[in-house]
């Protein structure tokens, strides 16, 4: 009996990885992204959340290596003199938090939706003009509108302490129907095939066709486009905030800080802008990246339109 | 055609209803009319006077059914803030973005047909890879980043251009303000339509490369090749034809989502467009203005998508000729 | 007879990741003028990488690394892309299998018959459409005058292989290559069309490369037939010696395969076994591990083409009296 460990050590998939040096880079730093920005609290060299440890008079220093700047403080401090390489830290947890938490509920709502309109012709079509209708507003228009809406009717009091749960169920709902309609797509597409015919022949119930036959055969398009959506989803968080219907200042994502940094390029504070900046592309682009692989390697039909 | 037209209109104005009852739904429950009309400072009788007056106090598929009424006239309400009509206020905004879409819809159009298409028949050349992972990356930056950026290399730093807002605009038409007539509008453009078209530029050219490369593998072309037809031909009459299509309605909805994306792009640049005004409707909690931004922007998607679809029947003659199978 | 084709030791590989992959193996073969050659074997067999060899239009990574292509006193394997596109469908015409997928669904049947005609020869659109009429009537469409502004997908399959078959002859070729004609379509049409393309083969005194698996249909159309097995051609001869005597055990257990071989049996014949993997080949004879007749030196050399008393070419240690040491 092999280990499934040692099955995946054999598989061709793992094979295929290790020949692609673009897929292993773009690996690499995703793992040490993610790690640097959950270890934040450990190895951050200070607490952005921690008032006390803040100064003002620390605001806008320029980062280490340029006139003005100081050795504590590597990449700078923000306008409100807080460590930037610590905050920017803090701030890609939040992102990748809303980012993966956003996905799962897309998947869940979406995988859901698409199984149901796939299998039972009655909700198909409303279930997927429904779908048609919000995808053709954008999923960023769905998601700013919900945010915009969220805002006027609570206020702004207390926001901060629901923010992440908060835009994670915005764009969670903003996003599903990409799922609803890849998964349709499959599941259209699988229920012809055979063996869903064999299941039925054999007395199955519809639910465990559906569950136990179907569903796993619309993983590989399931997987292939979750990896684009989480840098979709970390895409709309940082857009929501720059819009300043994300994450407060006081508990900034990269998004947010990129706004907060806006103002100060034109006073020559570059780096509070620049350096989110550029962490947030890199995260994406190695998200993309592994996402492209991904795709190459499971290839699925993905459903187009 | 004729019913496959028929259709699509009948698809369009269902959707719009849709909307439309969102947006009355939105507005229903956290708007507050009588405040957009008279402010706060009235007594609370005479305010119940009103609410009767306006009818406000009628079953909600009643006051739908006035609303959508005052819709289809072209009254979306009134604006709280700017103490005109919604309608109005979004008329008179409504160039400015268009003119935005417009420029950057121009950008991309005649930059990814190009870039996508040699990308697809010389997929080994260094230029395709070149522009295959600047695709990349482009598809990686967020917008507002890319204008940011912009404006911190081009305006802070090399003093090329301006930072912000639309410069001098002529007035054509008596109402349309239009900065494409002048030197210095033309100049505040720039740097918006690039940002715009940032995001879906890269997203056009993967989109064309992919479609050409899989059209290239088909039998029709590999039978093109048989004829002895020139490569021009068979590139451009054989292969980009057949592309057009799933590009045209992918395509057509990509360009209908940059109306969103000119939230983005008008908060970075202070253009003084529907983004702009819509994000500082959100901010005044101007309901019934970000209600009828809903309606006025579902519209305009539907409107595209609707013509998108006639259009994709105009080119595919197994729609044009013999009516959708 | 004077010889219309000869070709000469053609090797094809294709350069897979997995390794490189012979798909036509040292194939010499030669056509006169006016003469039709079957090519049968199972799928896989390399059947139609030949066919697409004569013309050089393999799909990628497929080369030809080795061998000639004489073709009116030249070389057509050496030939550049532009002095070989002279040649395709001009000179050498193909008709592909399918004819669902051959014809361009976004292009008439006039524009896809006239760029032929434009692109090999000098003659205005008036005249290129007389020659288009000419040969629709010629493959017997009915009205086709019609027919030259209607769609692929306006048409039935079989009409549409007759519209392919017709492009094939705008330029009056010397030699048509046609892989597997019939396959896609219905088999009451299957008859038709190879009635048609005989038909025409004679008036117009055609070669013709008859690419299928289907050993019936070529002995009544073809002269010759060549029997190809994992990229070699292990019997050659004339169709009716192939046929009624059979010398290659593979040709004959082709021959026991066919349906009315069967005879009262309620099972079909079979030749046990599979091809081997191209990728995995055998050191000696390439049927040796399915075959009944084997000797010991069938595991350790390759048998070659060999001519025996009844003229049928044979490669096989135990028919062919040549190959005895």
């Amino acid at each position: 009996m092999r280990t499934r460990w040692q099955r995946f050590k054999q598989s061709y998939m793992l094979y295929n990885f290790l020949r692609d040096p673009v897929a292993i880079t773009s690996f690499i730093i995703l793992a040490f992204l993610v790690f640097t920005s959950f270890a934040a609290p450990i190895i951050a060299p200070h607490d952005p959340y921690d008032s006390s440890t803040i100064d003002i008079m620390d605001a806008q220093m320029a980062p280490a290596w340029i006139d003005g700047g100081s050795s504590e403080f590597l990449l700078g401090t923000d306008a409100q003199g807080r460590d930037m390489l610590s905050t920017m830290l803090y701030g890609m947890r939040v992102s990748i938090l809303i980012g993966v938490g956003a996905v799962c509920l897309q998947a869940f709502i979406g995988i859901i939706v698409g199984l149901l309109s796939g299998y039972v012709r009655r909700l198909d079509n409303i279930l997927m003009r429904f779908a048609d209708v919000q995808l053709s507003f954008s999923t960023y228009m769905v998601a700013i509108f919900i945010g915009a809406i969220v805002q006027t009717m609570f206020g702004v009091a207390g926001y901060d302490r629901v923010a992440v749960p908060l835009l994670i169920v915005i764009i969670g709902l903003a996003e599903w129907p990409q799922y609803a309609r890849t998964v349709r797509a499959s599941v259209l597409a699988e229920r012809k095939k055979e063996y869903v015919e064999a299941a039925r022949v054999i007395g199955l119930s519809r639910i465990r066709i559906m569950l136990r036959h179907i569903l796993p055969n619309t993983l590989s398009p399931v997987l292939v486009i979750s990896t684009v959506q989480v840098a979709n989803a970390i895409m709309s968080e940082a857009a929501l905030s720059f819009l300043g219907l994300g994450m407060p200042i006081t508990k900034p994502s990269l998004g947010s800080l990129i706004t907060a940094g806006f103002e100060y390029i034109f006073s020559g504070s570059w780096w509070i802008t620049i350096f989110p900046g550029i962490l947030l592309v890199s995260l994406i682009l190695v998200i993309n990246l592994l996402g492209d692989w991904v795709r190459d390697f499971l290839n699925p039909k993905l459903y187009k339109g | 055609m004729f019913a496959f037209a028929v259709k699509r209109i009948l698809q369009a104005i269902m959707v719009m209803l849709i909307i439309s009852c969102i947006g009355f739904a939105i507005k229903h429950n956290f708007g507050d009319p009588v405040r957009d009309l008279v402010g706060q400072r009235v007594t609370p009788t005479e305010r119940a006077e009103i609410r009767e007056r306006l009818g406000l106090n009628d079953p909600f598929m009643v006051q739908y059914a006035r609303f959508l009424g005052d819709a289809v006239q072209g009254d979306l309400g009134q604006s709280y803030f700017f103490k005109k009509p919604a309608s109005e206020v979004i008329l008179k905004k409504a160039p400015a973005t268009l003119e935005l879409v417009l420029c950057s819809a121009f950008i991309i159009t005649f930059l990814s047909v190009p870039l996508g298409i040699y990308a697809a028949i010389k997929p080994q050349k260094w230029f395709s890879r070149f522009i295959m992972g600047s695709s990349i990356i482009g598809v990686s930056m967020p917008v507002f980043l890319t204008a940011i950026l912009l404006i911190y290399v081009f305006a802070v730093e090399l003093h090329w251009l301006p930072s912000y807002g639309r410069g001098k605009t002529v007035c054509i038409f008596g109402w349309w303000d239009s900065g494409l007539l002048t030197l210095d509008g033309l100049k505040h453009l720039i740097m918006p339509s690039i940002a715009l078209s940032s995001i879906m530029l890269p997203l056009f050219i993967r989109l064309i490369r992919s479609e050409m490369m899989e059209v290239l593998e088909s039998e029709y072309v590999k039978y093109a090749w048989a004829k002895g037809l020139k490569p021009r031909r068979v590139w451009w009459v054989h292969a980009f034809k057949n592309t057009l299509l799933p590009v045209i309605t992918v395509g057509g909805v990509q360009l209908g989502i940059m109306v969103a994306f000119t939230i983005l792009t008008e908060t970075v640049f202070q253009w003084q467009g529907m983004g702009s005004m819509f994000i500082e409707s959100v901010e005044r909690s101007d309901t019934s203005l970000m209600v009828a931004y809903l309606v006025f922007v579902g519209l305009i998607f539907v409107l595209v998508n609707t013509a998108v679809d006639i259009i994709y029947g105009l080119v595919n003659p197994t729609i044009r000729v013999a009516g959708r199978k | 007879m004077e010889t219309l084709i000869d070709i000469k030791n053609l090797r094809v590989d294709f350069a897979l990741r997995s390794g490189t992959v012979r798909a036509v193996r040292d194939v010499s073969l030669s056509i006169n003028k006016g003469e039709r050659l079957g090519i049968v074997g199972e799928s896989g067999a390399g059947k139609s990488v030949l066919g697409f060899s004569i013309i050089n239009l393999i799909s990628k990574p497929g080369k030809i690394t080795d061998g000639e292509i004489i073709f009116k006193g030249h070389d057509i394997s050496k030939y550049s892309y532009d002095q070989m596109r002279k040649i395709r469908g001009n000179r050498i015409s193909m008709i592909f299998q399918d004819p669902m997928m051959t014809l361009n669904p976004v292009l008439t049947i006039g524009t896809q018959m006239m760029e032929t005609v434009l692109a090999h020869m000098d003659v205005s659109k008036k005249e290129a459409e007389k020659i288009c009429l000419e040969k629709l009537t010629k493959v017997y469409i009915p009205s086709p005058e019609k027919r030259l502004s209607q769609y692929p997908h306006e048409f039935s399959g079989g009409m549409r292989q007759r519209i392919v078959i017709a492009i094939s002859l705008l330029t009056s070729p010397n030699l048509i290559i046609a892989d597997e004609p019939t396959t896609a379509l219905d088999v009451t049409i299957q008859a038709e069309i190879m009635d048609l393309l005989l038909e025409l083969c004679k008036t117009e005194n055609m070669g013709l490369i008859l690419i299928t698996h289907d050993l019936a249909v070529v002995s009544e159309v073809t002269q010759r037939i060549a029997v190809l097995y994992a990229g070699k051609v292990v019997e050659l001869g004339l169709s009716e010696q192939i046929i009624n005597n059979p010398q290659h055990p593979y040709t004959q257990g082709l021959i026991q395969a066919l349906p009315q071989m069967a005879g009262g049996k309620k099972r079909l014949n079979q030749i046990p076994g599979m091809m081997p993997s191209l990728l995995d080949m055998p050191k000696g004879c390439p049927f040796e591990p399915r075959c009944t007749i084997c000797i010991e030196r069938c595991k350790q050399e390759i048998p070659i083409l060999k001519e025996l008393e009844s003229g049928t070419q044979v490669a096989c240690f135990m028919r062919n009296g040549a190959n005895k040491r």
